[in-house]
């Protein structure tokens, strides 16, 4: 699939935990580029630095050497234009779904200043969108009335409300039991193609990662370098069907072969 | 019907069945009034002494919701400021321990030595005995907000206050609220000592006299005043924490 321009730039990027002598290099000489509308994903053993590349992206860590850019512009310090979902979903549980997903919009300008004047506007969007991922009818319950599903569904509905630039999921299906993370691999699918959203998913889960995304980076141990990367060339939209298809799985053999290897 | 049973008419025969045993070893032993007054003595002097009592138990309710207020206040605030970084929370931690290792008992004498018998010496006991529990659980709701959560915000551009305004702060009022049921009970227990130690009114100071004039059933009847107004003043607590925390008691109405 063709992509538009770059939208996420790291080139010779490394990140380094701690100081002096307990200082430990997270990721060494990272490079690799996000293009707008792309979905990718970072793949590698547990504690690769996967979780710090998108502490890197989103501003909340600096870089050590390299450099960083979304749009052209280094990236220097907490940036709104990211969304981020994580494996627990961290409602706020004193908020309904709907005030959940608000809850960007009252942090980030200039939705910040208009909260007052537009809330019903805003609660309408989120509405919509909490209905686009199939939540019709739990726009007011609260989490614990949500089951698990619907609460990452919620949690990555607020991940997108500000519609940032790139939206980061960390291992976001981690969590749910087989059939819920195959029906969530779809609405993210169906998210993607709709909104035509930039996407960076990092997982555990090759299957996951060649099923929704046009691009896998396969890290290695720690520090986390790239040591493949692999172009998914399934077509879209893909259907579930497509996991059991031999190319698909001769692309998670691939990647696998990769992962653990030193 | 079960619910009744278990709530209602098994607490009720138990107190009544205890009030009638006690009322029987009484008489039956004959123990005299100095040592045990029965049920019935208690009552009488209840219904006797009624006017010094209610107003006395006016007097310690003022003390106490007076302390607890101060301690909800400077509780609220001074949890928020321990809970708002570590190295503030690392500062204070153990000079708190210290202060709260105290038994405030032995502050009374000072606290009468500023500020004279009377009312601000059991009003200040029962702020210092009850604020720590506040201090200690607000801190802890904020401090235990989860990192993700802080990421999310953080990577939004949200500063420090917004995180506290937004998270931390509404996650801490179960913590809050919960520690209102202990400091209460606590600026109960700071008045009534504060008023034995050196005052002129509340019920502490009644116990005291009637117990110096040899009317143990007097002594009694505090304790039932007491034992009255502490129940009430938890009961209480315990609503507002219910009403204002009901979406951490999850459980009762699960959607699922």
């Amino acid at each position: 699939m063709q992509h538009g321009e770059a939208l996420v730039e790291l080139s010779n990027v490394s990140m380094v935990y701690g100081q002096g002598a307990n200082a430990v290099k997270a990721v060494d000489n990272l490079t690799l580029t996000v293009h707008k509308g792309e979905f990718i994903a970072v793949v590698g053993p547990s504690g690769c630095g996967k979780s710090s590349m998108m502490k890197l992206i989103s501003g909340l860590m600096p870089v050590a050497s390299g450099s960083l850019k979304l749009e052209g512009k280094p990236i220097a310090g907490p940036i709104n234009k990211v969304g981020m979902a994580f494996q627990a979903s961290n409602l706020l549980p004193w908020r309904t779904a709907v005030d959940n997903v608000l809850l960007p919009l009252e942090i980030v300008q200039p939705h910040r200043s208009q909260m007052r004047s537009k809330r019903a506007e805003y609660r309408d969007k989120a509405r919509a969108l909490l209905e686009s991922v199939g939540l019709k009818g739990f726009t007011e319950k609260f989490p614990w009335q949500l089951s698990g599903g619907m609460q990452q569904r919620t949690s990555i509905c607020r991940a997108l409300i500000h519609e940032p630039e790139i939206l980061m999921l960390d291992e976001p299906f981690g969590a749910l039991d087989a059939f819920t993370r195959e029906e969530l691999w779809c609405m993210m699918r169906d998210l993607h193609a709709q909104k035509q959203i930039t996407a960076m998913l990092v997982t555990h889960d090759l299957r996951e990662a060649v099923f929704l995304c046009d691009t896998v980076y396969v890290m290695s141990d720690r520090p986390g370098k790239i040591v493949k990367v692999q172009k998914v060339d399934l077509p879209r939209p893909r259907d579930l069907d497509v996991t059991y298809t031999a190319h698909f799985q001769e692309l998670v053999q691939e990647l696998r072969s990769y992962i653990g290897r030193h | 019907m079960q619910k009744f049973k278990e709530t209602i008419l098994a607490p009720t025969l138990f107190v009544v069945a205890l009030i009638l045993l006690w009322e029987i070893i009484v008489r039956l032993f004959g123990i005299a009034p100095t040592i045990l007054p029965s049920p019935l003595d208690i009552w009488k002097a209840l219904l006797q002494y009624w006017g010094p009592l209610v107003s006395n138990s006016w007097q310690t309710l003022f003390t106490t919701l007076a302390g607890f207020g101060l301690a909800i206040v400077f509780g609220l605030l001074l949890g928020v400021f321990i809970g708002w970084s570590k190295t503030i929370y690392g500062a204070l931690y153990p000079v708190m321990i210290g202060f709260n290792a105290v038994p405030k008992v032995a502050v009374v004498p000072i606290l009468i030595l500023w500020f004279g018998i009377g009312t601000v010496p059991a009003i200040l006991t029962a702020f210092l005995i009850s604020f720590f529990p506040i201090v200690v659980n607000v801190a802890t709701g904020i401090a235990t907000t989860e990192p993700e959560l802080r990421d999310v915000l953080r990577a939004l551009g949200a500063s420090k206050l917004d995180i506290m305004r937004k998270v931390g702060i509404p996650r801490s009022m179960p913590y809050f609220f919960g520690s209102l049921k202990v400091a209460i009970t606590l600026a109960f227990v700071g008045s009534v000592v504060s008023e034995t130690v050196g005052s002129n009114a509340g019920l502490g100071k009644l116990m005291l006299d009637a117990q110096a004039a040899f009317k143990v059933e007097l002594v009694f009847a505090a304790l039932v005043a007491l034992a009255v107004l502490g129940i009430v003043l938890y009961a209480m607590t315990a609503w507002v924490e219910k009403r204002m925390t009901g979406w951490a008691f999850r459980g009762e109405n699960q959607g699922f």
